[in-house]
């Protein structure tokens, strides 16, 4: 599997990455790099092997419904670049 | 599975009858404490950011950790829609990029939800319409963008960042807005049965999507748009009828539909496209990392099962079988849980004994709903309690007091309160049983009226004009049973 330039155009696009246009033939190999790595893994026959979704055998963790956390509004914004009473500003997002 | 499509159903064109088929996906916030994966409150308004931990922040290193209670709401609502409980469903992230999602993606159920197919009777004057579910799935809510407070910037709370909600989503049973209006109205009374959604459009806790397409009767399913977001079940109603008749227009015009998300506008009445969203449905969903899987004990669900209260469908049920109460009467009373709560409370007295049902059932829903009605008010605000308007038919009923006093006595407890049995004592609006005292009575009108009652002789409808002027001077309480016949003796017809 390897991907081309318009598709490392589109993924930076919709992670809002900007992505200058010098960089994208080299993140484009970087990517194809990695998938290449991870593609060794389909030469290994998996058939009938139930996919493992963790690698320790135990069930989910629940909590119980009772509220432990929050009032922290000033923690909540602390880094944020720009905030106004505890609420965070973010350039206009409206269209 | 639908009822046969009845011709009104149809929508009129130029070119000839349209059928519109719609289906529903319908986000209900799961009531809950909790957020669905931490420990802060879902409590509605609140400081900004104030109902906010470092995990709905989406804060480096924190990690999800799923509510119970959420989990057992989802089955709840899934056995209150007859739907299959899958003992085992997966999270997925749903990737997107909104300044109100910190997190980048939104924690949701993909092809594995929790809850599987199930179903819905909604019932229409023709009929009940059984409407499929195709699914029920849990998912983060996002927090809450504010565009028009800063000149130059958005304002973001995440108040509402990571609180539960259940994904509904119906097959395209529905065949006129007035369905899936209905259709709303009743997924919204299972959930406020259960308890498992406060069901509050007001104030957003119930939104629905609801895709509409249109096709020639009998032709194969049209393209189809999704109306976004829509917040009232009347918005819904209105939303279809504008869409349907758009894509109708298109087409008579020789054009074609283009699949695509929209927004409805209630102060135009009319949808339109909203720009940019074709790439919006890129999500790339993947089993969240952060999560196992979610299994459930066959025990357990059986246990949820077992202490789910009376739904719609059963108490409506119950009421025609129990009360006697015609299948409409029932279906309006078990329409909201207070109103049919409400009933109840009428039927029965304090002493365990139990009022005439059909009477009570008369009296809330033409006085007291109407009523409540005029004056704009939930029944949980009524200002004549239950066991008030019980008095008020247990005086009625002893014959103390008459039909036409029993509305006035209603009127008086409504504008002044105070208790029925002591307003008609204190009053004097106690029915005249007592025939000398309505003989007398009679007497005086038929010696004051000599024409009238040579005209009655020859037309004995006059008895109507008789008992009228009785009721009259006795101030309404003369019983007017024993007013007819003494009348009828005296005046020999």
């Amino acid at each position: 599997m390897s991907i081309d330039t318009p598709t490392v155009r589109h993924i930076a696009h919709l992670a809002r990455i900007a992505v200058a246009d010098e960089e994208v033939e080299r993140l484009k190999g970087e990517i194809n790099d990695v998938l290449a790595f991870v593609d060794q893994l389909s030469e290994v026959d998996v058939a009938g092997v139930e996919p493992m979704t963790s690698v320790t055998p135990m069930a989910m963790k629940k909590r119980p419904d009772v509220v432990t956390d929050g009032e922290i509004a000033d923690d909540i914004v602390k880094n944020a670049p720009a905030a106004q009473d505890h609420f965070f500003l973010v350039p206009k997002v409206v269209e | 599975m639908n009822v046969q499509t009845s011709t009104s159903k149809l929508i009129k064109g130029a070119t000839g009858d349209w059928e519109v088929v719609i289906g529903l996906e319908v986000h209900a916030q799961v009531k809950s404490n909790a957020k669905l994966f931490s420990g802060a409150a879902t409590a509605f308004g609140g400081e900004p950011n104030s109902h906010v931990s470092l995990i709905d922040a989406a804060m480096p290193g924190m990690l999800p950790v799923i509510n119970e209670e959420c989990v057992a709401q989802a089955v709840r609502t899934g056995l209150g829609l007859k739907a299959k409980i899958n003992l085992r469903s997966v999270f997925d992230r749903k990737n997107y990029f909104y300044p109100d999602l910190p997190q980048g993606y939104q924690i949701s159920q993909y092809k594995s939800p929790v809850v599987g197919e199930g179903e819905v009777a909604v019932d229409m004057p023709y009929g009940t319409v059984r409407v499929g579910i195709e699914r029920l799935h849990l998912e983060q809510d996002a927090g809450k963008s504010l565009h028009d407070q800063h000149p130059s910037m958005s304002l973001v709370d995440l108040n509402r960042s990571g609180v539960g909600l259940m994904e509904i989503v119906s097959k395209p049973d529905l065949r006129s807005s007035e369905e899936a209006k209905a259709c709303l109205a009743k997924l919204r009374a299972i959930m406020r049965y259960l308890g498992t959604c406060d069901g509050d459009m007001e104030k957003g806790n119930l939104r629905a999507d609801v895709n509409v397409s249109v096709r020639r009767p009998g032709d194969p399913l049209g393209t189809r748009c999704e109306i976004k977001n829509i917040n009232s079940i009347r918005f819904v109603g209105q939303a279809i009828e504008s869409e349907a008749r758009r894509q109708i227009e298109i087409l008579e015009d020789g054009g074609a539909i283009e699949q695509e998300t929209r927004l409805y506008d209630p102060g135009r009445n009319e949808t339109r496209s909203m720009r940019n969203k074709e790439e919006a449905h890129d999500y790339r969903y993947f089993p969240d990392p952060d999560l196992l899987p979610l299994e459930l004990a066959e025990t357990y669900v059986e246990e949820l099962r077992r202490s789910l209260p009376e739904l719609p469908d059963d108490r409506k049920a119950r009421f025609m079988s129990e009360f006697g109460l015609a299948r409409y009467d029932a279906g309006v009373l078990v329409a909201e849980k207070e109103s049919a709560d409400f009933f109840e409370a009428v039927v029965a007295r304090a002493d365990g004994t139990l009022r005439d049902a059909k009477l009570a059932a008369n009296w809330v829903l033409n006085e007291l709903f109407g009523r409540l009605n005029r004056e704009g008010l939930p029944i949980t605000a009524s200002p004549v309690s239950a066991e008030k308007l019980g008095a008020i038919l247990d005086l009625m009923t002893e014959g103390a007091i008459s039909g036409k006093i029993a509305k006035e006595l209603f009127e008086i407890v409504w504008a002044e309160g105070g208790e029925p049995r002591a307003i008609v004592e204190a009053r004097g609006l106690k029915q005249v049983t007592d025939t000398s005292a309505i003989e007398k009575l009679v007497d005086d009108v038929i010696a004051a009226h000599p024409d009238k009652v040579r005209q009655a002789r020859t037309k004995p409808a006059m008895i109507g004009w008789f008992v009228g002027q009785v009721m009259k001077t006795s101030g309404g309480k003369a019983n007017p049973q024993a007013v007819n016949e003494l009348l009828k003796a005296k005046l020999d017809i």
